[in-house]
């Protein structure tokens, strides 16, 4: 608990020290005003491409169209919305992953003729790939999901081949000595064993499905996501950089609220256990 | 023939083929009667290990007959007749010490309170009463070493197979451990096969010491130790039990002649 205090802290910190950065640097390079005249002109710093940060706040509660809801509101729901398809992209990936390292385990053949491709999979870029899933499964939620998975089924069969393969050869032995079955000594020995290894791609994957889901919701015409959202500020931008910004922030809290999700499960399944579990 | 245990006719075990072809072990006959201690001495590379695992069916032989309970090892296995235990606890790290002991009973489909009551039991057995619900890390090596044959005796096994179970122990506490397994094989009646490069442990513990010469292992001489039951603290001062541990050590050091090197390493 008081671990947990401390890294929220310490988080907390890095933020405001972020914050007054980016101001120091808008106070140095920024955009004139009545009040202050900066010493330098930076393109960057202006306030087109780095609106202030009280800008960007205030474009939480303005409306994002005329008289529209606030933006804070529409932000929050396509927030849920993209949550949603990254939660089900997280699972069909995590089920797929987990699923590829139980059959590549038990079969040496398998895992040398396949996991190439598995490997190669992963450097066909998901943008290349995001619209052919889309005309295959003719858009919507279940096409950004498996774009999502796509991104998160990698990291889970690697650190699940891995954590299966980490029990001792002598408690398979044991396992052995006890004629139990192929299930029991998958059940009762490789998946516990593999457990750590799996939370840590687990949290690898959280954060990719969220990228996955936003890229998945460009080509599949999904406009009430995230994605949807970062595209339509970012054709719009010039008439309100902060909309844009406070889209991305609405992205990397989805993304770090998923990572701590998954930590917090960890932190509740491995209990007990003498393997560190720091994140 | 009725009541050994164990019968072992003409075993050989080569590992590797061709020109990394290995001779392990040969020509081994062995007769393990029920209810005896039998532990298994030789020097390193000696293939004592690879006897033990050969009883308990994690190898085959390359020629010749292991038989259990009449059966063949396979068979004795499959109808569950071993309990094993390492040198290494082996046990698992997400499982309470009770968690531990009840495995080899979840897979044999024990019920729930049947599983409870016998790991219980089994604990109560080696005198760990009241750290059911500890997890294994949070126990001192001997304690684990302790879980781990409550473990292995949990369903009752016919043979309980022990590869060198005390030998990352301190001594202290591998002469506590000493004297707490004699009191358990006279308690269950359990025959043990035991692995152990001490002279004197073998001595002290077994009611037959097969000793054994190095590689290719054989069988150099079976040394039936008829020191007095039930033995304790004072066997251990007991003249006869000095003799029987000179008698052992000059047999390791017998087929040892021709490389004096090896023979230290084979008494020490």
């Amino acid at each position: 608990m008081f671990r947990a205090a401390r890294s929220a802290v310490s988080l907390l910190v890095l933020i405001a020290v972020l914050a007054v950065l980016w101001e120091v640097v808008k106070l140095l390079g920024g955009d004139p005003s009545e009040a202050w005249t900066p010493p330098f002109q930076w393109s960057v710093a202006s306030d087109l491409n780095m609106p202030h940060l009280w800008d960007i706040a205030a474009s939480f509660v303005e409306p994002a169209q005329r008289n529209g809801p606030p933006l804070g509101l529409v932000l929050v729901n396509a927030g849920i919305f993209t949550f949603r398809e990254a939660f089900g992209g997280f699972v069909f990936g995590a089920l797929l992953g987990l699923a590829l390292a139980i059959v590549f385990v038990h079969s040496p053949l398998l895992e040398r003729a396949l996991v190439p491709y598995v490997v190669a999979s992963q450097t066909v870029p998901i943008i290349a790939i995001a619209p052919v899933v889309v005309i295959w499964l003719q858009g919507g939620w279940l096409a950004v999901a498996v774009i999502s998975a796509y991104l998160t089924f990698f990291p889970v069969t690697i650190a699940g081949l891995r954590g299966l393969r980490s029990p001792d050869p002598r408690a398979l032995e044991l396992m052995r000595s006890y004629a139990s079955t192929s299930r029991d000594v998958l059940l009762k020995v490789r998946l516990p064993a593999a457990a750590p290894y799996l939370f840590a791609a687990f949290k690898v994957a959280a954060t990719a499905s969220v990228v996955g889901a936003i890229i998945g919701e460009l080509p599949s015409g999904i406009r009430d996501g995230l994605g949807g959202a970062i595209l339509n500020f970012n054709q719009y931008y010039v008439s309100g950089p902060p909309k844009l910004w406070a889209a991305i922030i609405v992205a990397a809290i989805v993304g770090i609220g998923f990572f701590a999700l998954v930590r917090a499960a960890e932190v509740v399944f491995l209990r007990g256990r003498v393997a560190p579990s720091d994140a | 023939m009725t009541d050994s245990v164990v019968r072992i006719r003409g075993v050989d075990k080569t590992f590797g083929a061709g020109a990394d072809r290995t001779p392990a072990l040969q020509h081994i006959d062995l007769d393990i009667p029920k209810g005896a201690f039998v532990s298994l001495i030789g020097p390193s590379g000696c293939g004592k290990s690879t006897l033990l695992r050969l009883i308990g069916d994690l190898t085959q032989p390359s020629a010749g007959t292991v038989e259990v309970n009449g059966k063949t090892a396979h068979r004795a296995r499959l109808d569950r007749d071993y309990g094993m235990v390492f040198q290494a606890p082996v046990l698992f790290d997400w499982r309470t010490v009770q968690g531990n002991v009840e495995l080899p009973l979840e897979v044999s489909a024990k019920n729930r309170s049947a599983r409870a009551d016998r790991a219980k039991s089994m604990l109560a057995l080696v005198e760990l009463t009241g750290f059911e619900r500890r997890y294994p890390w949070q126990l001192s090596g001997g304690m684990q070493q302790r879980v781990a044959i409550a473990r292995a005796l949990s369903f009752e096994p016919a043979i309980l197979l022990m590869d060198e179970p005390f030998g990352a122990l301190d001594e202290m506490t591998r002469e506590r451990l000493n004297l707490e397994l004699l009191r358990i094989w006279q308690q269950t009646g359990t025959t043990i096969v035991f692995v152990t490069h001490s002279i004197p442990e073998a001595v002290f513990l077994s009611t037959h010491v097969a000793v054994m010469s190095a590689r290719p292992g054989r069988i150099v001489e079976l040394i039936p130790v008829d020191l007095p039951q039930p033995r304790n603290d004072l066997t251990r001062e007991d003249e006869r039990y000095f003799r029987f541990i000179t008698r052992v050590r000059e047999r390791l050091r017998g087929r040892e002649m021709a490389r004096p090197g090896a023979a230290e390493v084979a008494a020490s």
